[in-house]
């Protein structure tokens, strides 16, 4: 196929998941810019990179980032028979696209030689021959029971699973909806949190009481059954998830500002402030959140890990992403049978738990630095 | 004080009300009676009669709101609403979708069990967390700290299935030092059970209860009355439990008392991996087998509870932190 085809199949069918993915690029990006204007946040910074742990979580973030976006981009191939050429509809003559789509993860991943390569079933990481035996004819005309010899033999890193899929393809490809998990979540609840928790700490009487009410019909559901309620109307799936842990970890962190926003409104300086004329919405801006930005962050990235761990408990008990997205939830819940086997399968629950400490660890440990450098009163300098 | 806790109490219905109301919309809304019938009867091919006959039969054929064809106050209260999410209300929380057991009866045999489970994993946990985080500020920026810290951050970094796969297999399997699984009636006999379940759930919690309480602690221990303890010449175990713990457990109060309810509705993963016959496994069975009238009792109960709980942290702001005042 020549170049100049490609590009344009390429361009009829291309697509990008999730505008939310890029609107959190875009803003991660915007954020970054403005805040390198700022000297409160420059130190910052330079304080949390100041340790090399951080910094190599950072880059470990970035990665994972990078991950995720690449296998938000992708494009629809035309499906082709033997011979090469595309498949068409015969009624309307339209070209067939393969619904499920290929990312550019995806293109990397076959370059690499990771997607692409399946076998039948079973093989141990690295091997040459599969688990399981087979009674074949060698060349002696002998009868013989052994494991039959891979498709592609020392090509599997992890091993492959009970469908001959690698492992280390589904632990790559369950990067994008961990990160999903983690932020999407995030970007819907942070800022109604603040709002919400402000004003009902600051202002208090009937505000606070209206707002308490709002939020308190939310919150008093606790998580857990929440998101049971919610799944099993809505059944299994990405999308439900997310919004349903959205719903679910605004309420918190709400209570935790509305909280702490009610000590502040008794301290000297906001009381100076109010003293001076200095309107509420400034009072608010400037001298109550940067005190509560912290909190935020902690609570953010605390989330951001416990959500993506969370879908491990959700799979298992029925109400996470469902079998047909690939995540670490599945992932873990199809090992669980195979760690009684003999010899036991460790390689999928392995590689799933590795690929989520790989995120989970650096976003905790980057929060943690985060929150020593933005907190003030923890500040050293 | 006491206006105030009338006052809240008062508030809590309003509060449970809204909440029914969000899980009326969603299950009688969002999802049609026809669909749970159909969910429920299971079968390949099912008539419009037997749906009816399901609806009938677990009351779910009344209108959602309004029974125009009955009269007074029935025309209230022979609803699905009034049915089956205001009676919620009196705690009567009717019969099982799925095999018509009663609800509340199901309910009061299988908390104590959850209890069993949680209570010691709550009071362990919590103890161990606070005396960690005590330490932990006490060797403030020296290496046991961030030796401590670290130990947390990883501990923290691992879900809790794995934390109960590994231990079931090493010290169920290799070491053979508790049961794998299971629960026996009584509690002496069940003891031996509820060891791992209780390793496990503290170990799981260890390094966010640490974390979290050493954050609050560093934070009590930059203020100036901290400086005004040492200055007095206290030692630094008084400056730490006398006056940093006090002020400290404020925010630790929060987290503490907004995790009572769980204590009820147990843990689900420890449960259904245990074997134990608590609110947790309850609630898995009644997802697997679509029972909505067991989630929606459960839903409402954890409610209850919570709310509950919230009251009980903002009347202990005012035991412990004079400095709130409640209007």
């Amino acid at each position: 196929m020549i170049l100049a085809e490609q590009v344009k199949e390429l361009w009829a069918n291309w697509y990008f998941h999730d505008a939310i993915v890029a609107a959190l690029l875009t803003g991660a990006v915007w954020l970054a810019f403005r805040l390198r204007t700022r000297e409160y946040w420059r130190l910052a910074f330079r304080q949390v990179f100041r340790r090399r742990i951080v910094t190599a979580s950072f880059v470990m973030l970035c990665l994972y980032s990078l991950v995720a976006v690449l296998d938000s981009v992708g494009y629809h191939p035309a499906l082709r028979d033997e011979q090469g050429n595309a498949r068409t509809n015969p009624r309307t003559g339209a070209v067939v696209t393969d619904e499920n789509g290929v990312s550019a993860l995806d293109v990397v991943l076959t370059w690499a030689k990771i997607r692409g390569t399946d076998e039948t079933s079973y093989s141990a990481p690295l091997a040459a021959a599969a688990l399981n035996l087979e009674t074949t004819v060698n060349a002696q005309g002998e009868t013989v029971r052994e494991p039959p010899p891979l498709k592609h033999p020392g090509r599997h890193l992890l091993g492959t699973d009970k469908i001959g899929q690698d492992v280390l393809y589904l632990a790559v490809k369950s990067i994008r909806t961990g990160m999903i998990l983690g932020l999407i979540t995030t970007l819907l609840a942070i800022p109604l949190a603040v709002l919400f928790g402000v004003v009902a700490g600051y202002f208090g009487g009937l505000t606070d009481d209206v707002i308490q009410h709002i939020f308190t019909v939310l919150a008093s559901i606790p998580n857990i059954l929440l998101i049971v309620a919610f799944m099993v109307v809505f059944g299994q799936g990405l999308p439900q998830l997310s919004i349903v842990l959205g719903i679910a970890s605004w309420t918190g962190l709400c209570r935790v500002l509305r909280g702490e926003t009610m000590k502040l409104r008794e301290t000297e300086y906001v009381q100076a402030s109010e003293a001076a004329g200095v309107s509420r919405v400034r009072i608010m801006a400037r001298h109550i959140m940067p005190n509560l930005m912290h909190i935020v962050l902690i609570t953010a990235v605390l989330g951001f890990s416990g959500r993506v761990m969370s879908e491990t408990a959700l799979t298992y008990i029925g109400i996470g992403v469902g079998a047909g997205t690939i995540s670490w939830g599945v992932m873990i819940n199809d090992a669980l049978g195979e760690l009684t086997r003999d010899p036991v399968v460790w390689w999928k629950l392995f590689a799933a738990f590795i690929f989520m400490l790989g995120l989970v660890l650096p976003a905790n440990l980057f929060g943690d630095a985060l929150r020593d450098a933005l907190d003030p009163r923890l500040r050293t300098e | 004080m006491l206006a105030y806790i009338i006052r809240r109490v008062a508030y809590a219905f309003p509060i449970l009300f809204g909440v029914n109301v969000a899980l009326f919309s969603l299950f009688f809304f969002v999802n049609s009676p026809d669909v749970m019938a159909r969910q429920n009867l299971g079968e390949k091919r099912v008539t419009p009669e037997q749906i009816e006959n399901w609806k009938r039969e677990h009351g779910y054929h009344l209108p959602r709101f309004f029974n125009a064809g009955e009269t007074g106050w029935s025309k209230l209260t022979q609803t699905i609403f009034w049915q089956k999410s205001m009676r919620l209300f009196i705690f009567d929380f009717g019969k099982s979708d799925s095999d018509n057991s009663r609800i509340g009866e199901a309910v009061c045999r299988r908390v104590p069990y959850s209890l069993f489970v949680t209570i010691p994993i709550f009071l362990i946990g919590m103890a161990i967390g606070l005396v960690f985080a005590v330490l932990a500020a006490f060797y403030r920026a020296t290496y046991i700290d961030a030796a401590l810290l670290v130990v947390c951050v990883f501990l923290m970094s691992i879900p809790l299935m794995l934390y109960i796969l590994a231990g079931q297999y090493l010290l169920a399997i290799v070491l053979k030092l508790t049961p794998i699984s299971g629960f026996a009636r009584p509690l002496w006999i069940a003891l031996k059970f509820l060891v791992l379940p209780v390793i496990i759930g503290v170990v799981a919690e260890f390094g966010s209860g640490v974390r979290y309480d050493r954050t609050i602690f560093l934070e009590e221990i930059n203020k100036d009355y901290v400086r005004t303890a040492r200055a007095k010449g206290l030692g630094e175990v008084a400056v730490l439990f006398k006056h940093a713990l006090k002020n400290a457990m404020i925010p630790i109060l929060t987290s503490v008392v907004v995790a009572v309810p769980f204590l009820m509705t147990g843990s689900l993963l420890l449960e259904k991996f245990f074997g134990i016959p608590g609110m947790g496994n309850y609630l898995i069975d009644a997802i697997h087998r679509q029972d909505f009238a067991i989630v929606r009792a459960m839903v409402f109960l954890g409610s209850v509870l919570y709310v509950g709980a919230l009251i009980a942290v903002d009347v202990s702001y005012t035991l412990v932190d004079p400095r709130v005042r409640l209007k």
